[in-house]
């Protein structure tokens, strides 16, 4: 009894240890793959219901993220050591990307976005979302931290020169998400408690400023978020119907491709950027906490690497992936639920659509790449 | 003191990083506890109210496409309008085997069996309630085909739609224009809420200049819809306001024999208005029957257009750009009046060849044996190349150049339809930027010298040269060519014209010389010697003119062009440039005829044959 129930324990020891070393020598973290596939299950199921049921729709996401995948898998093979070489390179070649856009880019639904390269069009900005952490940390990693008030002014120009470019073209979204990502490596580098209350004092100063930047279209969009109401077939619309559908979901409900909203068309933009009003009216209240809880997992673990992180660059770094990823879906499922403006950023690895897919998936790969090839100390 | 110089404390480092990176975990909850709690108030507290709201969401909006507007002609002939057709559209939702439904179609002959595969990617990769057109233009016996088989085919459907037609069809395609399906690149261009419900916008000529006119604003009507989505009951909310009908300032029947006098060669005829600057004819052949693309062109029929050695797609009025041959010579006369006080008396004696100082080159006259004692009358009706060859010499390149921009050319006219070239009229100035070697930069007298005759570098489109004529007829006057001469208000029938635009006028140092080059260019039609007088032969009225003929060395008049595919012999553009009647002219045209041999045995006739319907059956 004893031998056999040792024979039996020892082989799936084996089989999980097999397992194991195979993800260890593809410098793949097992936790955070799982949490990805099943965060990209979940959400093909969703498009599926959400894209009208075209299988085109689900072959072709499937495909990006397969190639984003195979991304991921390359750049966790790159050493922490290498990434930190090469960021600075990578931030400014970022950069006059960006600056190349402006003067000459595609405009693509009236803002200046794209590149096109003859083979792919392609989105400098979506190169600075690792650009800005990675060149920040680098700055930050040997010195002395936490960062005096001379440096600080320099990590204020690594951060929002780039967003400021981006702010222009017009993409809030990302902007926002480029300027988090930065702030994060400066607060978690250590910015004392008095420069943070003057820096949050500052930003509220500066929402005018902020406001006087902005296109048209953005500041109807927060007026509209302020007062849906005031304008039902315009811009408020968007989230009047994407309220409806998540109050019409109820604890449990309506059903896989039974949501009336998302299926006869009332929801708008439902397969990408309000896709989390799909998953509401269909799987209800559980379905979003489901959701919400592969997302929280991710986020852990990232943190988690990040705090086991053995230099000061793959530790800011890390962890500013994990909180910008927070952001990513935080302030999607803020903006569908009415709880945020409106300001399009797409909800992480759900919605449809392949260029984010594959810098997300960079993030995780470096995340990877950090936990993998730490050298191993004493515990 | 010492050891916060450099010393990087990493234990400290690590024990904040990791205090931070608590606090983020508990901002993060706070911040997801706050989304929860508004989830909970949406879909649990409130769930009865957005339930409710939902099951109330019956409403569809569905947008209505408004009546594009007509084009008509001066006289009041449509020449672009729409027309129903029926086509036949499938929805997914509504067929219960898509495969079987679509054989069933091809064994009717009503879908082609090479489209089934190009039909089902586009049927399944659009929603399954969005309609997808299987034919667009079916005939009587196709829709009464379909008709009798109707109930065996759920969710296949006849439905009648508007398409745009041109009676002309393509005599008038270049300029007209049609309307196509939009592309990406249209759509990325234009507003999506102002085109929903149509497919099709202006890609040519007057449809793509004055696609906002023509487009009308769209309408909207709501739908009432079961839990399926399908429509109960319509209720019109906002009707759509059809586009405004345009009056073109072509004389479509003028066209017609513009088009039909170039026959089957390739060229171009423009004809303008000098009072005004409207375009009457704007002809260039071969062209391509426009109606077809407004009812979808397949592949193979828009590759056979794109690779047809006629070029049908290309818009020689507007976009040939053929060297002015000695239609220049009027102008390069008056610019010797202006410029250097020439007596147009004054005689040149030609021996049938000039040399420049010091040299041998021998620059020939077309006429071998020469012309004899010229002055500068004759010199235009016979069209003497020894005399302008001088005469150029004299001005100098840069006078040339200064004199001949004043008229227009080597820059676009302006006129109100896109793809205009502008030309060249070449300069010291130009040479230097144009060439990347240093050799090819100056500039060489001989170059001058050819330049007299309209040869060399110098490159006028078919309308350049019908607008600086029209600025001869009308002494200096000009105007910017236009197409469009007013809107007319669908709902009232009201006419609001649009004023001419003045452009601009070349005024000389004495009037007196607008007369001499007048006088001169009637030379060349009803002189004894004139180079035009046969065509002019038995002509009731008189009328100015100027033949040219336009030798195409590898010049090519344009980029699309192979001009060493054209045999040697076939090198040579006929050119006339005229305006009629010599008082008080009222119509000024410039005609081309690509390799049709000389200017005035090839494109006078065609000047004749255009000024004739104009003189004797149009005139108002």
């Amino acid at each position: 009894m004893n031998e056999i129930g040792d024979l039996n324990r020892s082989t799936s020891d084996r089989t999980l240890t097999l397992a194991a070393r195979l993800l260890k020598r593809l410098h793949l973290d097992g936790p955070l793959l799982v949490g990805l596939l099943l965060v990209c299950g979940l959400g093909s199921v969703v498009l599926y219901s959400a894209g009208g049921q075209s299988l085109d729709l689900i072959v072709r996401q499937a495909t990006r993220l397969a190639l984003a995948m195979v991304g991921m898998l390359v750049i966790a093979q790159v050493p922490p050591n290498f990434l930190r070489m090469w960021a600075p390179w990578l931030f400014v070649a970022g950069t006059a990307l960006l600056v190349v856009v402006l003067v000459g880019g595609d405009v693509g639904k009236g803002a200046q976005r794209w590149l096109d390269l003859r083979l792919f069009r392609f989105q400098p900005s979506e190169l600075m979302k690792l650009g800005v952490p990675m060149m920040a940390a680098w700055f930050l990693h040997r010195r002395r931290l936490p960062p005096k008030l001379s440096e600080l002014l320099v990590l204020a120009v690594i951060i929002f020169a780039p967003t400021l470019l981006i702010a222009k073209q017009p993409d809030l979204g990302t902007a926002l998400l480029i300027s988090s990502s930065g702030v994060f490596v400066v607060l978690l580098a250590g910015l004392q408690l008095r420069y943070i209350f003057l820096l949050g004092g500052l930003a509220m100063g500066g929402l005018p400023l902020l406001w006087h930047f902005m296109h048209d279209y953005q500041r109807q969009r927060v007026l509209t978020f302020l007062n849906p109401e005031t304008d039902p077939l315009g811009a408020g619309y968007h989230i009047i119907q994407s309220k409806i559908a998540i109050g019409s979901g109820g604890v449990f409900g309506q059903g896989w491709l039974n949501g009336s909203q998302a299926q006869l068309e009332f929801l708008p933009e439902s397969s990408t950027d309000f896709i989390f009003a799909v998953l509401g009216e269909e799987f209800g209240l559980m379905g979003q906490l489901l959701l919400i809880l592969m997302y929280m997992f991710l986020v852990a673990r990232g943190l988690y690497i990040a705090s086991h992180g053995q230099d000061t660059f793959s530790r800011l770094l890390a962890g500013s992936i994990a909180l910008t990823f927070f952001v990513y879906f935080f302030v999607n499922m803020g903006m569908v639920t009415g709880l945020l403006p409106v300001v399009g950023v797409p909800l992480p690895l759900v919605s449809y659509g392949g260029t984010s897919m594959v810098t997300l998936m960079a993030g995780f790969g470096i995340l990877m790449s950090i936990q993998s090839h730490r050298k191993l100390l004493p515990q | 003191m010492i050891e916060n110089i450099t010393l990087k404390d990493h234990w400290r480092e690590q024990r904040t990083f990791v205090a931070r990176i608590f606090v983020g975990v508990v901002v993060s909850i706070l911040l997801i506890g706050v989304l929860v709690a508004r989830l909970v108030n949406l879909q649990v507290t409130n769930y009865e109210h957005f339930s409710a709201l939902s099951k109330g969401n019956r409403v569809r909006i569905e947008p209505l496409p408004a009546t594009r507007g007509l084009i008509y002609d001066r006289n009041g002939q449509i020449i672009a309008q729409n027309m129903p057709a029926y086509q036949l559209e499938l929805t997914r939702e509504g067929v219960p085997n898509l495969d079987e439904t679509l054989a069933r179609l091809v064994a009717m002959e009503l879908v082609k069996e090479a489209d089934l595969g190009r039909l089902t990617r586009l049927i399944r990769s659009r929603r399954k309630f969005e309609p997808v057109t299987l034919m667009y233009q079916m005939n009587d016996e196709e829709v009464a085909r379909f008709a009798v088989m109707r109930q065996e085919f759920p969710g296949v459907d006849v439905r009648a739609r508007l398409i745009r037609q041109y009676p002309y069809g393509g005599m008038s395609s270049h300029v007209v224009g049609y309307v196509g399906s939009m592309n990406e690149a249209d759509l990325k261009r234009s507003d999506p809420a102002a085109y929903a419900g149509t497919s099709y916008s202006g890609k040519l000529g007057i449809e793509r200049a004055q696609e906002k006119l023509l487009l009308g604003q769209v309408g909207y009507q709501q739908n009432l819809v079961n839990a399926q989505g399908r429509t109960l009951q319509t209720i019109p909310q906002q009707p759509p306001l059809a586009g405004e009908d345009l009056i073109s300032t072509l004389d479509i029947s003028l066209q017609q024999t513009a088009y039909d006098a170039l026959g089957e060669h390739r060229g171009a005829v423009v004809a303008i208005d000098p009072r005004n600057g409207d375009v009457l004819v704007l002809a260039s052949t071969p062209a391509f029957d426009p109606n077809k693309f407004a009812r979808g062109l397949s592949l193979s029929e828009y590759n056979a257009l794109q690779n047809d050695p006629g070029k049908p797609l290309f818009n020689r009025a507007l976009r040939g750009q053929y060297p002015p041959g000695s239609t220049v010579k009027p102008l390069i006369a008056l610019a010797g009046l202006q410029q250097l006080k020439e007596s147009p008396l004054r005689k040149n004696f030609c021996p049938g060849y000039f040399t420049l100082p010091n040299s041998t080159h021998q620059y020939r006259d077309w006429k071998k044996e020469g012309h004899g004692q010229m002055d500068m009358k004759d010199a235009i009706a016979e069209s003497c190349d020894v005399y302008f060859y001088a005469l150029a010499l004299e001005l100098g390149i840069d006078q040339i150049h200064d004199f001949l921009v004043r008229f227009g050319l080597g820059t676009v006219t302006g006129i109100d339809i896109p793809g205009e070239k502008p030309g060249l009229i070449p300069s010291r100035e130009w040479k230097k930027g144009a060439f990347e070697r240093r050799q090819d930069q100056s500039w060489y007298p001989g170059e001058t010298v050819i330049a007299g005759i309209g040869q060399g570098y110098m490159l006028t489109t078919p309308l350049q040269l019908a607008q600086a004529t029209a600025a001869i007829a009308a002494k200096g006057k000009r105007f910017r060519p236009r197409l469009v001469v007013g809107v007319r208000d669908s709902a009232s029938g009201e006419i609001s014209e649009l004023a001419p635009e003045e452009l601009p006028p070349v005024q000389l140092s004495d009037p007196a010389y607008w007369r001499v080059i007048g006088e001169a260019m009637e030379e060349v039609n009803h002189g004894p010697r004139g180079t035009g007088r046969a065509s002019a032969a038995g002509a009731t009225y008189r009328y100015a003119g100027k033949s040219g003929t336009a030798q195409v060395f590898s010049v090519a008049q344009d980029e699309e062009y192979e001009v060493e595919d054209v045999p040697e012999h076939l090198r040579h553009h006929a050119l006339f440039v005229a305006y009629a009647p010599a008082e008080n002219p009222e119509i000024a045209l410039a005609v081309i005829v690509e390799h049709g041999g000389g200017g005035s045995a090839a494109a006078a006739p065609v000047a004749r044959k255009v000024l004739d319907a104009y003189m004797l059956s149009h005139r108002q």
